[in-house]
């Protein structure tokens, strides 16, 4: 076997480190999009290009000369404000119908930002460099660039501090009644209207915090949405909704696994290699599952 | 049935002289079989069997690539002609041209059938959203494979073979459209035929309730897998003739091009009616001339008005033109209505 990865067996925690650390951004996208899934039965599609318009946020402030960490701040509160408006002007249409009229909807405003941000920022792969440095491992033969360490940390900051935020107040109760039983809790007197918006808003500001670290670790183009939409799904499906350690697990389980496919089959397939494995667990769910349907029978 | 005769006639005789009286708009009017093509394919999924699929590109791609891989392989090596882009080395003969395209396209229908016959039993498996994403997702990982593969040209794309001129006759426009326009005929027959069959009441029966209809007694899988065959063949056949149309194959951009043919498809047929013979026809058209006349006009914003033409349409107009008029005629659709029921609820609004 003449691939790189089995002559240098450093290359492999290299890998590993790279994935677990590229994982942990995947949870967070991920747990945004199980936030919703859950909440309002909405599959989003445009889930990723909320990521890269995030990023684009963070890249603006770096053009402009403010270090582009503070993205992290900036980028979920104007994001905060973009899904709340998709939510009045299309989703609050689509909440209670067919799930995939809620899938088609969103493609379309996939497509439309798609093309925006290409307007609006140009066609280029962009970073923000952040200036962080790398750190060096094992005599030099692992390199961590920090960029990726800060932007680990960052996500489980955000996560934690969203879980605690759900569970306490007023805010995260209502949503996760409104989850549970939305009519109960209308007649309870929660605003159900005004979850929803708050739901996809959070969503969308989480989707803001993952673009800008995502610019800042990695690069950002305006048509790299939509692998982060299906990654995020196939995280959610694998872990289950409500599952949060299980989210964590299989972001961090699909990063490790992307950066192997990298290595082994090459570049040119990694995207694909992503897709087909969305299209592998669903397979192998569905038989999993019929055989559960057979067993009760 | 005499109004029908003579709809149809009126069809066949426009479709057979339109490229004579709008020679400027061949490639148009081609472009507008196979988009017709694309959305009756989709129906029989999308509308009839309520799988609502973005994965016809694959079989549509499949056809593409495998049609204009065969024209080239049956007389030179496949590997140098996409290297070198083909068209100085190697140079097919009108003979060569008219045989390895006929052979192309049947390739190009049948593998795809074949392929959607071997993957259907465990795509077909999954329910709602789940295959929506699924296929969306094969979709797209069939484009960024093709993108890597060599011997069909990798990224730097695939070159058909350029039509030949038989003596001084130059008819590339023509050809390409009496292809198109014979396989949209064979399409909308077949699918006419089998909508009138016991089979399209399956497909319907699994579309309202998939479980009910195994219950009573129907092979709910085996149906599913013969529908997406059919799709398959089709889409397979448009997607070889679009190839030797545009004349040069790009993995995403051109075969599998979720993003423009794998929505249209889905758009075309919803805009029409789903579930309805005719919707996809009429959705096709009207969407073809809005696209044309927006991509000409506001070129550079062209996708972001498709954006918000599949909100706007999927929003607030998820009936489609068929459904439309069928609630403002019911008459014209063989339903009966009562006239004093419908007084009643008049008046009780």
């Amino acid at each position: 076997m003449d691939f790189l990865i089995f002559q240098v067996p450093m290359l492999t925690v290299q890998a590993v480190l790279d994935g677990l650390l590229l994982g942990i951004l995947f949870a967070l996208i991920a747990y945004g999009m199980a936030l919703q899934w859950g909440v309002m039965n909405i599959i989003n599609i445009a889930q990723g290009d909320l990521v890269i318009l995030g990023g684009y946020i963070a890249y603006f402030m770096y053009l402009y000369g403010i270090h582009p960490a503070w993205g992290v701040i900036v980028s979920p509160i104007i994001m905060y404000f973009v899904g709340v408006i998709i939510y009045k002007l299309v989703i609050n249409k689509v909440v209670d119908r067919d799930l995939f009229i809620s899938i088609l909807a969103t493609f379309g405003i996939s497509i439309l930002f798609m093309q925006l941000m290409n307007f609006a920022f140009g066609a280029d792969v962009v970073l923000a460099n952040s200036g962080y440095g790398t750190t060096m491992l094992f005599d030099n033969s692992v390199t961590l660039p920090n960029s990726k360490i800060f932007s680990a940390f960052i996500s489980i900051v955000f996560a934690i501090g969203l879980v605690i935020y759900m569970k306490k107040s007023k805010l995260g109760r209502a949503i996760r009644a409104t989850a549970q039983n939305a009519r109960a809790a209308k007649i309870l007197g929660v605003d159900t209207e005004k979850v929803y918006a708050a739901t996809f808003g959070i969503n969308a500001a989480l989707c803001g915090v993952a673009g800008a670290l995502i610019s800042i670790t990695f690069t950002i183009h305006p048509y790299m949405g939509l692998p982060y939409t299906i990654r995020s799904f196939m995280i959610v499906i694998v872990a289950g909704l409500g599952n949060l350690p299980g989210v964590a697990m299989s972001g961090m389980g699909l990063g490790v696994f992307e950066e192997f496919a990298d290595y082994i089959l090459g570049t040119e397939f990694r995207i694909g290699s992503v897709f087909l494995l969305l299209v592998l667990i669903l397979v192998y769910r569905r038989f999993k599952l019929s055989k559960k349907r057979e067993y009760l029978k | 049935m005499n109004k029908n005769i003579i709809l149809y006639a009126a069809i066949l005789i426009f479709g057979v002289a339109a490229p004579f009286v709008f020679p400027a708009f061949k490639v148009q009017l081609s472009i507008l079989c196979i988009l017709i093509i694309l959305a009756i394919t989709w129906n029989v999924q999308g509308g009839e069997m309520g799988y609502n699929t973005f994965g016809n590109i694959l079989f549509y791609g499949l056809g593409m690539y495998l049609c204009a891989s065969v024209q080239v392989g049956m007389f030179f090596p496949l590997a140098e002609w996409t290297e070198g882009g083909g068209e100085k080395t190697f140079v097919h003969t009108p003979a060569q041209f008219f045989q390895g395209f006929a052979v192309g396209l049947a390739v190009a229908a049948i593998v795809p059938s074949i392929v959607a016959g071997l993957i259907g039993y465990s795509i077909l498996g999954l329910r709602g959203h789940y295959f929506a994403i699924c296929t969306l997702g094969l979709g797209v990982a069939a484009g960024e494979i093709s993108g890597g593969i060599e011997i069909i040209g990798a990224g730097q794309g695939f070159t058909t073979p350029p039509f030949p001129k038989v003596g001084s006759l130059e008819a590339r426009g023509e050809f390409f459209y009496f292809c198109s326009f014979a396989v949209l005929i064979l399409t909308f027959l077949a699918v006419k035929a089998i909508y009138s069959t016991r089979f399209k009441l399956v497909l319907n029966a699994i579309r309202d309730n998939e479980d009910k209809a195994e219950a009573m007694g129907i092979q709910t899988m085996k149906y599913k897998i013969i529908g997406w065959m059919i799709s398959a063949f089709f889409c397979g056949l448009a997607g070889g003739i679009m190839g030797g149309l545009v004349g040069y194959i790009d993995s995403t951009d051109v075969a599998f091009d979720g993003r423009e043919m794998g929505v249209f498809m889905v758009l075309m047929a919803i805009l029409g009616g789903k579930g309805t013979l005719w919707g996809p026809v009429i959705g096709a058209t009207v969407f073809h001339i809005f696209k044309e006349g927006f991509w000409t006009f506001f070129l550079g914003w062209q996708y972001v008005a498709l954006g918000v033409l599949i909100v706007v349409i999927v929003i607030y107009f998820p009936e489609g033109i068929m459904g439309w008029l069928r609630e403002k005629y019911p008459e014209r659709f063989g339903e009966v209505v009562d006239e004093a029921d419908r007084k009643a609820q008049v008046e009780l609004k």
